[in-house]
């Protein structure tokens, strides 16, 4: 490992170290009572105690936020590959996306909730709607990237649509689409988050947001603080992941994966 | 003007009753925002020629070109390919191929990937077509980074595998559009030269945009001299200087009396 890795990874780590240390100092000098701000040590322990309830509460969340993000990858790539088809479909159907990426989705959850009868399907699809936004605009806009000498060869060489999508508009909107998926995996998980919360769904399926929800209605803000550690930590794996796969995709040719030296 | 001079070569092996290989009359472009990038141009370019379009920019050189790859239509006059009304884009016997100002490689494919792109896009069965690649590959000198990404090579290189694509179609016609002007002289004099190597041991007809006076005298055989606003051409000069040239030329009285005569012209031209 390189020094410049070293403190990559080292620096921040002693940033957080510091500001626990200084968290948990400050709890303790003060007498702060849990209910207020528990310290980072009472938040571990709840992590601990309640490991069973938050590990089966990570699961259904997690779940729904890689459905919704696979969800809107899926449906985001076919309608960003329906829009580079023609002008008049992207401009006859882009303002529709548009009208979905600004409502907010907890204006919509509720219809969702109640048209879609299974409520993990509904909190899957509130996701995908926050999701899929990003997807859609950077792929198509990839799509519409390419090189005019490129396409110039292209039309010079007699290649046909079909050619020109595979070979050409789809090689060059993958940075662009890996682009819009980094956005995308952070959106799915507060998608899923936001509408855990419209929905308010307890029992056997809650996740992280109804532990959150129920545990500040009974004032254990050690357990709210313990699933919000986890929400994070999840968004930050996503991140990672979605990263990882970007930079394998893209080492060996795009400006922005290509190590530096 | 001078008046249109055909170079008298022996090589119209695969003109049809010895159509020039492009001819245009009259082409003249008017973009739909109403401006005049090109004045109705007459010039033919008979098989074996090597024709360099030489002016400023703004000249409509470019344009010119791209008229001749069948990429631009003309809004008055026509071009005609060895006597056909349309670019022979499927004719293997007379293919076009492109070089551009710059080297237009795909960054996610391998040298032999880009320089196989025009044949894959023709379907083209693979062992044939990679047979040509490294065939034309090797004439450029770079059969030892076909397995490299474009990146990875300098500027010169990267231009030489675009060299290579358009070779590997074994054109009959290849268009240049001011492919070494962003290369540093020494690497765009060393080009040059393989160029004047290649167009002559391979019997190609080449029509070559330049802004470069020095390098038109150099490579061509002729060179249609334009001017600006709108585009228009000036003059068409044969170089009768014997092939092959050498460093020697460009030192030589002959060259800097072409090159001076031609500047006259090109000054003369921007005059009111």
């Amino acid at each position: 490992m390189t020094r410049e890795r070293l403190l990559r990874i080292a620096a921040p780590l002693l940033v957080a170290a510091v500001l626990l240390g200084a968290w948990q100092a400050i709890v303790a000098a003060y007498d702060v009572p849990s209910y207020l701000v528990p310290s980072p040590s009472r938040i571990a322990r709840a992590m601990l105690e309640d490991r069973a309830l938050l590990a089966a509460s990570l699961g259904v969340t997690a779940g729904i936020a890689l459905a919704a993000l696979a969800l809107a990858v899926a449906a985001g790539v076919a309608i960003a590959l329906l829009f580079a088809q023609s002008r008049l479909i992207e401009a006859s159907l882009l303002p529709y996306a548009i009208v979905l990426q600004v409502t907010p989705i907890v204006a919509i959850a509720p219809l969702i909730i109640i048209w879609v009868h299974d409520t993990r399907l509904a909190l899957v699809l509130c996701a995908t709607v926050v999701a899929i936004f990003p997807i859609i605009s950077n792929t198509s806009l990839g799509l519409r990237s390419v090189d005019p000498g490129l396409a110039d060869l292209f039309r010079m060489s007699r290649a046909s649509r079909w050619q020109t999508l595979v070979r050409l508009r789809v090689p060059s909107a993958l940075p662009y689409f890996f682009a819009g998926l980094r956005v995308a995996s952070g959106l799915a998980l507060i998608g899923a988050v936001v509408a855990e919360f419209v929905a308010g769904t307890g029992g056997q399926g809650a996740g992280l947001a109804y532990q959150i929800l129920l545990a500040g209605i009974q004032l254990n803000v050690p357990r709210l603080f313990a699933a919000l550690v986890l929400i994070t930590l999840a968004g930050i794996v996503l991140y990672l992941v979605v990263s990882a796969i970007a930079t394998r995709a893209l080492a060996h040719w795009h400006e922005s994966e290509v190590p530096r030296d | 003007m001078d008046g249109r001079r055909r170079q008298r070569r022996a090589g119209d092996s695969i003109g049809s009753g010895g159509a020039p290989v492009v001819a245009v009359a009259g082409a003249a472009k008017t973009y739909p925002n109403r401006t005049r990038a090109l004045s109705p141009v007459t010039f033919d370019v008979a098989a074996g020629e090597f024709v360099a379009l030489l002016g400023p920019s703004g000249c409509g050189k470019t344009t010119l070109l791209r008229m001749a790859a069948g990429l631009t239509a003309p809004s008055e006059g026509a071009l005609r390919w060895w006597g056909r009304a349309r670019p022979p884009f499927d004719d293997p016997q007379r293919k076009l191929a492109m070089v551009f100002q710059s080297p237009t490689l795909m960054p996610w494919a391998r040298v032999e990937a880009n320089a196989r792109l025009p044949l894959d896009l023709a379907r083209i069965p693979r062992p044939q077509g990679d047979a040509a690649v490294r065939d034309a590959l090797g004439v450029v000198g770079l059969a030892d980074v076909a397995h490299r990404y474009p990146r990875e090579l300098s500027g010169g290189m990267q231009m030489r595998v675009s060299i290579a694509r358009a070779l590997a179609v074994a054109p009959a016609l290849l268009l240049m559009d001011e492919p070494f002007a962003a290369l540093d002289e020494f690497t765009r004099h060393k080009l040059d030269d393989d160029l004047a190597a290649l167009w002559r041991g391979r019997g190609l007809t080449v029509l070559f945009v330049t802004h470069s006076i020095q390098e038109a005298v150099y490579l061509a055989t002729r060179v249609v001299v334009m001017a600006a606003r709108p585009g228009h051409v000036v003059a068409d000069i044969a170089i009768e200087t014997p092939q092959p040239r050498t460093a020697a030329f460009r030192g030589s009285a002959e060259f800097a009396a072409l090159c001076a005569r031609i500047s006259a012209l090109t000054s003369g031209a921007s005059l009111p």
